[in-house]
């Protein structure tokens, strides 16, 4: 700690320049860490909501674009409910639509179509529940954009009506777009394309989405044997988020810069206390001259690196989580979890030593010959 | 060969006898050392003085610790320079000798009382000296705070004169001391060092060229081809 705090406040100017990049990197990982929740977030935060442990989807099915392609029997439901370890399975429906209300406010929505009785359907934080068909419970964050209860929604194309009843609290989104809850079998004939005053055959009323499963506590169900028997194709929740659009490709382009930046700030304070070590090997011979043990220099400069990065690190985590609180407050998907931005900073701590550990080492190399004047 | 005075071991401050180092130069091995013996007592200032090339930093790096001789006995207080382990031979040079080197080697971001301190945050040192007490010693007290920059060449040797001194080492080796400094300040600070080994009792082991400082000293020995020879005329 002797020598290392002196050479900090000696050389601040070079450890500044340095700290700075780490802090610039810092703060482009809380901001990457909070676009990545907030894309998340915007594309299944509400299927998050769903108190469902997975989704039986047609068997086959594509599973990047199964919520969108798959159709499933209802009665497979109950064939789910009889699997052992399953508390509850009921149908539900998924589709994507756009929509204008009366007010003139054009909104795309997620519908989710789900029976009204059923333990999937939320309750409503403003406004009534869900009771009957034709009406729609709309996501919290619409209230915001001009949508108010009593306002009636329209389909595109099919002009079918739905009188919003009700808010549910906070964002439900999928694939960027804000969910709507509606009975089942009002999803059934949106789905179908049935317009008010068609005869909808009685077919449309046979198909959902998919079976949504919700196991018994921690029981893990027999998977294979009830797709076997139920003739679906099962994904977990959190597998599922794969078939919200954009949803793999948005978090997997995320990921990667995020690691590239792990890696360039390792790489960058790795060549930064490489130059210096090689500026101090006069000095640094000298001191194992002296009786310097490989120990203490490796000690001191490790605690120099430390220093170094715990501090620029901090510095760029607060800049960063600044910015953020200023970016959630706007339309970008952002949002900052603690645990996350912690784990990024984290990692970007233990990289950067990875890389001055490289520069580091060096010091270990020297001879304390080169001390003593010319050669022998 | 030189002297052969037969001491205890208390006494001794270093003791090398029979010392050959040889190294490698092109398809010829050269002898740096050449059968080279030397004793020094605590207190005596002794001068070794010879051309580039004849050993002269050889025997420094020898005595120092610094490198292991192919054949002979170094021996430092009570310490065995030659059997010592690696780690060992760190713990010497950092209790038992003190080094001056050529141009000071002070650390550029220590100001001079921190120059002192250095070698007691190394390791435990038995009886340390006082860093400020030591800076007064040299005549460096009113530049305590000043960095190696800031601090004239004759300035920054005295500084390290002190650091050399701060563990009470039983050896000072000094390399060229005088190399970079112009002759008024060169009579200085080697006679500030033969204060200093005399005060405190240090063998003092003085390599240089500069022979109008060698009458501060105790005994004057030549270095040739690797052969040390005592000098008479001092």
């Amino acid at each position: 700690m002797f020598l290392a705090l002196r050479e900090l406040s000696f050389a601040r100017g070079r450890f500044a320049l340095m700290g700075s990049v780490v802090a610039l990197i810092a703060v482009l990982m809380v901001l990457l860490s909070g676009l990545s929740v907030g894309l998340v977030n915007d594309g299944v935060s509400g299927l998050k909501k769903l108190p469902v442990s997975s989704f039986a989807f047609e068997a086959g099915v594509d599973e990047s674009a199964a919520f969108t392609r798959s159709m499933v029997e209802i009665d497979k439901a109950e064939m789910w409910v009889d699997v052992p370890g399953v508390a509850d399975a009921a149908p539900f429906g998924l589709t994507l639509v756009n929509t204008r209300t009366d007010r003139g406010v054009d909104i795309d929505l997620a519908l989710f179509g789900v029976e009204l009785d059923s333990w999937l359907l939320p309750t409503a934080a403003t406004g009534s529940d869900l009771s009957g068909p034709g009406q729609i419970l709309l996501a919290g964050t619409l209230a915001d954009e001009g949508v108010a209860i009593g306002d009636v929604v329209v389909v595109d194309q099919i002009d079918k009506e739905l009188e919003v009843v009700g808010f549910v609290d906070g964002q439900h989104t999928f694939g960027h777009v804000d969910v709507g809850y509606v009975d089942l079998s009002t999803w059934q004939e949106i789905r179908a394309g049935a317009r008010p005053g068609d005869e909808v055959p009685n077919h449309v009323y046979r198909w959902v989405t998919a079976i949504a499963v919700l196991n018994e506590g921690d029981a893990e169900p027999d998977v294979a044997a009830a797709d076997e028997m139920a003739g679906t194709t099962t994904m977990t929740l959190e597998e599922s988020f794969g078939a919200s659009p954009g949803y793999t490709a948005e978090v997997m382009t995320v990921q990667m810069i995020q690691w590239f930046l792990y890696a360039i700030s390792a790489l960058v304070v790795g060549a930064f206390f490489t130059v210096v070590a090689i500026q101090r090997r006069q000095e640094i011979a000298v001191m194992r001259a002296m009786g310097a043990s490989t120990g203490y220099l490796l000690r001191d400069s490790i605690t120099q690196s430390v220093i170094l990065l715990v501090v620029a690190t901090a510095v760029g985590l607060g800049i960063g989580l600044a910015l953020g609180a200023g970016l959630s407050a706007t339309e970008m998907p952002f949002a900052l979890y603690p645990s996350a931005v912690a784990a990024a900073s984290a990692f970007l701590v233990l990289l950067g030593l990875v890389g001055a550990a490289f520069g580091v080492l060096r010091v270990t190399r020297v001879d304390p010959l080169t001390a003593l004047g010319a050669s022998r | 060969m030189t002297t052969t005075t037969t001491e205890t071991t208390e006494r001794v401050g270093l003791m090398m006898s029979g010392v050959t180092l040889l190294h490698a130069d092109g398809e010829n091995e050269v002898r740096a050392l050449d059968d080279v013996s030397l004793t020094v007592r605590p207190g005596e200032f002794v001068a070794v003085v010879g051309p580039s090339g004849s050993g002269k930093s050889s025997l420094l790096a020898v005595a120092g610790g610094l490198i292991k001789p192919d054949a002979g006995r170094v021996q430092v207080g009570d310490a065995d320079l030659v059997t010592a382990s690696k780690r060992d031979l760190a713990t010497i040079r950092r209790t038992q000798i003190g080094f001056v080197f050529q141009s000071a080697n002070l650390l550029p971001a220590l100001t001079a009382i921190d120059q002192l301190r250095l070698p007691l945050t190394l390791g435990r040192v038995a009886e340390p000296r006082d860093p400020m007490q030591m800076l007064e010693e040299v005549g460096m007290a009113d530049r305590a705070d000043r960095r190696p920059h800031q601090l004239s060449g004759g300035e920054r040797q005295r500084v390290g004169i002190a650091r050399a001194l701060m563990t009470r080492p039983r050896l000072l080796l000094v390399d060229e001391p005088t190399a970079a400094l112009d002759s008024k300040r060169s009579q200085e600070v080697v006679a500030l060092l033969a204060r200093e080994a005399h005060k405190h009792g240090v063998a003092t082991v003085m390599v240089t060229h500069d022979r109008d400082v060698l009458h501060h000293c105790d005994r004057v020995l030549q270095m040739t081809d690797g052969k040390l020879a005592p000098v008479d005329e001092v």
